[in-house]
């Protein structure tokens, strides 16, 4: 009874949620995540269920946010990078470095955690540093640019531990991956906390323009002075940044550093969640809140296969196919092929959040040839 | 001897909107250089492209030979006998010289390639050109002249009759082309037909036996290269008979006053090397100097090294008495000069930015990341310009790739005059806009100079240059041949110094 009341409640404020982004391109994003939930809602036994135990809150749709946390704080920064037409690699690789360095700190050197954590924070910048100084400083393609952290990123951190997995018990420690706050997950305060932070440094100041600018057209960028070189370097760094939290969460979610495993593949799921999020690999526009509930998605996705008893080896499959329509649902040339496909007698249904096209070809003649 | 080796008639060709060919006719025989000249946007790449099998035709014939031919790809046209060498060198600089010959065609031996025939048939094709080279060296360790040479020899393998070159000389030095002109004469003389594009009037004059002018799509005739003066042959181009050329009655209100006052601008022996040979440029306030010439010639090197887009190998530039040095665009626009540039699409626009993104960018990227404009200010500013510029946008969060070309040009002066400029260098700003908003610009250009800007101003159509200029620069194979002052400027005059032959007078 208690159950039924609390999923109607919240099918009532998801809905209102979406009533509200229609015609936003996040709609698809939000949508698609609504849909998916909506699937386990009648054909998934127990997802919706959620009991509080001493004043915390647990379920499935709990875990979903806080397994999701890395994945999310890795798509705050890889969205930012794939804006200005560049592709981090190396987010997974600087993750089990920021665990390594901290759970040495902690484990080996008997530092404090609040140390332990900042020097693995500060490690990571740098790791995102240098990515940025390959690419905006040596003009190396951002593809290989990261790979060499990815590929190397790992040793170093094997390095760190002395191919040791560290395990620990520090209070503070297990509290970032496993803490709660308001009865939350505190790994979700954490998100909101970066989410803000991402917010404020690209919205709030000229930052974001830039990006977006750069991403769009480096030439043109550079003829208005934009100092491009200096903003792909921040968007690394920020990215590293972004990374080094994860890699924090993800050690503190399994009270060791395990170099080898930690953040292993993340760096795809990140760009998935990033593309899912509605930003193109191409750059240009970018969706700071579409990455991240991108990555709610894949997280939903994952467990849900999971739930479903899809065995973990194979789960890859069904998780790409659900992405690629998703991917597919966001372009509307792809929804008004559709939707001239379902109903053939021409009167297309207008695409949610389209402008008026009479409006526009009368005031603006679209000229793509001219010149 | 009847029959041309290529004969095209009444060949049309359209695009949605433009008639890019119209009805064209075209003759060559065997053994002839033939130059096809025309501005830009006259139809040479179209007419190439048709005949080689890119573009579909719309209507009209071509025979080589006499027999009727229609390819339908590059390819095709290969294999009758047509084979292009393009502007920049389209060969793979990965792959050794003798790959990149015989690429596509390799001689095999069910299915393996014979490398011992591709390098002897590589060997035999740079002979045709008196060239030996070691043909298994990487095309990319050789010069960019060698290259040019390594892909005509690639078209010259397969058996061609014909041999296409769009503008080859572009990125070679003097006696590069020379070399090249004498391989060319060889290559007629032994029966091959060769159509030649370029920019480079001494060039035409030097290589080509007959000139084809084309304008706007349409045959303004053809010529023998030595009965057609030099004056002629620009004035076809240009689409101005010599003699209905009037010079206008202009306004010149305060020009006594001009000169007294002290340059915004002054450039000494500013050049590059390979990119425009050292020039002289002052601009005053209140004083639009046009800089005139054809394609090429230099007119937007200038405006490049000006803003820092380029940098300077030589000579000094002084913005207000002070010694500048621009290592880009940033540093100029920061001591106050702006620059729209010639192509709007790919170094002006930001397509999908908002009109209003579009507008702030420059005025945002000096302030820095950190004092960004509130959006209050932001959208004034903007609906300041929209109303000011007349920019035809439904609302100001138009994303600017769905504006006309015309109003993208508004949008990007308006980004520009935002940021308050001193020196303003307008690259051809009204190419490709309508007449409409060509005339707004231009009415724009007057308002800024009588509140005391500098402007720069370059475009194709002498016209509009005669009207807005205070004084005029020609330039031509990119160097200054002449400046033309106050009561001097007429179209007549600048086409005289465009066309004269190697008459330099030392820069002033």
């Amino acid at each position: 009874m208690i159950d039924w009341i609390s999923d109607l409640l919240f099918w009532i404020v998801f809905g209102t949620i979406l009533f509200f982004l229609r015609g936003k391109r996040i709609f698809w994003t939000v949508g698609a995540l609504g849909l998916l939930l909506l699937f386990n809602q009648f054909f998934t036994p127990g997802f919706f269920h959620i009991q509080l135990l001493d004043g915390h809150l647990y379920g499935s749709r709990i875990d979903v946010l806080n397994q999701g946390a890395k994945v999310m704080l890795l798509s705050l920064g890889m969205v930012l990078v794939i804006a200005t037409g560049g592709v981090d690699l190396s987010v997974g690789a600087v993750m089990a470095i920021a665990a390594a360095v901290s759970s040495r700190l902690l484990v080996t050197e008997h530092q404090p955690a609040s140390v332990a954590i900042a020097v693995a924070l500060v490690v990571s910048v740098l790791a995102g540093a240098w990515n940025g100084v390959l690419v905006a400083g040596f003009g190396i393609q951002p593809i290989v640019a990261t790979l060499v952290l990815m590929v190397a990123g790992r040793g170093v951190a094997q390095l760190i531990t002395e191919g040791q997995i560290i395990n620990f018990l520090d209070p503070t420690m297990v509290y970032l991956g496993n803490g709660h706050l308001f009865a939350l997950p505190f790994t979700l305060t954490l998100v909101l906390g970066m989410l803000l932070l991402a917010f404020f440094l690209v919205r709030r100041t000229a930052l974001g323009l830039f990006i977006e600018s750069v991403g769009d057209n480096d030439e043109a960028s550079r003829y208005s002075g934009i100092n491009a070189r200096q903003v792909k370097f921040l968007v690394y760094t920020f990215s590293g940044l972004c990374a080094g939290l994860a890699g924090l969460v993800a050690c503190s979610n399994i009270k060791s550093a395990d170099a080898n495993n930690i953040g292993l593949y993340l760096e795809l799921d990140a760009i998935l969640a990033v593309v899912v999020g509605g930003t193109s690999l191409q750059g240009g526009r970018f969706y700071l809140i579409g990455a991240v509930v991108g990555g709610l998605f894949i997280q939903t996705l994952t467990t849900t296969l999971y739930a479903r008893n899809v065995s973990s080896d194979i789960s890859p499959v069904p998780k790409a196919l659900v992405i690629i329509v998703v991917c597919l649902f966001q372009s509307e040339s792809f929804r008004t092929r559709i939707a001239r496909f379902v109903r053939p007698s021409g009167r297309i249904l207008k695409p949610l959040g389209s402008r008026s096209p009479q409006n526009l070809s009368t005031v603006t003649p679209h000229d793509s040839r001219e010149s | 001897m009847a029959t041309p080796l290529l004969e095209i008639i009444g060949l049309t060709k359209g695009f949605p909107g433009v008639k890019a060919l119209d009805a064209v006719d075209f003759a060559l025989r065997r053994g002839e250089i033939h130059a096809l000249m025309g501005e830009n946007g006259a139809g040479k790449s179209t007419l190439i492209k048709v005949l080689t099998g890119v573009f579909p035709r719309d209507a009209g014939e071509t025979r080589l030979e006499g027999q009727v031919i229609a390819p339908r790809s590059p390819r095709e046209a290969e294999s009758l006998g047509i084979s292009t060498v393009y502007q920049e060198v389209n060969l793979i600089p990965h792959l050794s010289v003798a790959e990149n010959i015989c690429l596509g065609r390799q001689p095999t031996w069910f299915g393996v390639i014979r490398w011992g025939a591709i390098a002897r048939r590589a060997r035999a094709a740079l002979a045709r050109l008196d060239l030996s080279l070691d043909v298994s060296r990487q095309l990319s360790s050789y010069s960019i002249a060698i290259q040019q040479l390594v892909a005509i020899a690639r078209a010259l393998d397969i058996s061609a009759k014909l041999l296409i070159l769009d503008e080859p000389t572009s990125s070679l030095d003097r006696t590069e082309v020379e070399e090249l002109f004498k391989k060319l004469r060889k290559l007629r003389d032994g029966g091959l037909g060769i159509i030649f594009i370029t920019h480079f009037l001494d060039q035409v004059y030097e290589i080509s036996d007959s000139i084809t002018v084309l304008r706007n799509g349409c045959r303004v005739g053809c010529f023998a290269t030595r009965d057609l003066p030099r004056i002629n042959l620009v004035s076809h181009m240009i689409g101005k008979a010599l003699h209905q050329v009037e010079a206008l009655e202009r306004k010149r209100a305060s020009t006594a006053s001009i000169r007294s006052e002290a340059p915004i601008l002054e450039a000494r022996g500013l050049g590059r090397k390979g990119f425009l040979q050292p020039l002289d440029l002052d601009v005053r306030p209140g004083e639009v100097v046009g800089l005139a010439g054809l394609l090429g010639s230099g007119r937007t090197e200038t405006a490049r090294l000006l803003f820092g887009v380029d940098r300077p190998d030589q000579g000094t530039i002084r913005i207000g008495h002070q010694a500048v040095r621009f290592s880009s665009p940033r540093a100029a626009i920061r001591c106050g000069i702006a620059l729209t540039p010639e192509d709007r699409k790919v170094a002006g626009i930001i397509p999908n930015l908002t009109v209003r993104e579009n507008i702030v960018l420059a005025l945002q990227a000096r302030r820095g990341s950190w004092r960004r404009l509130p959006v209050a200010e932001q959208e004034k500013l903007t609906d300041r310009f929209i109303h000011a510029l007349d920019i035809k946008t439904p609302n100001r969060e138009q994303v600017i790739r769905n504006l006309s070309g015309g109003n993208q040009q508004k949008v990007l002066l308006a980004r520009w005059l935002a940021t308050e400029p001193r020196l303003f260098v307008l690259d051809e700003p009204t190419r490709g806009i309508d007449v409409g908003a060509k005339a707004e610009v231009e009415k724009l250009i007057q308002s800024l100079r009588q509140e005391g800007l500098g402007v720069v101003f370059i475009s194709s159509e002498l016209e509009e240059v005669v009207r807005q200029s205070q004084r005029v620069v020609v330039l031509r194979d990119r160097r200054k041949v002449n400046e033309l002052t106050e009561g001097e400027i007429s179209e007549q005059a600048i086409m005289h110094a465009i066309a004269t032959h190697n008459l330099e007078r030392p820069a002033a």
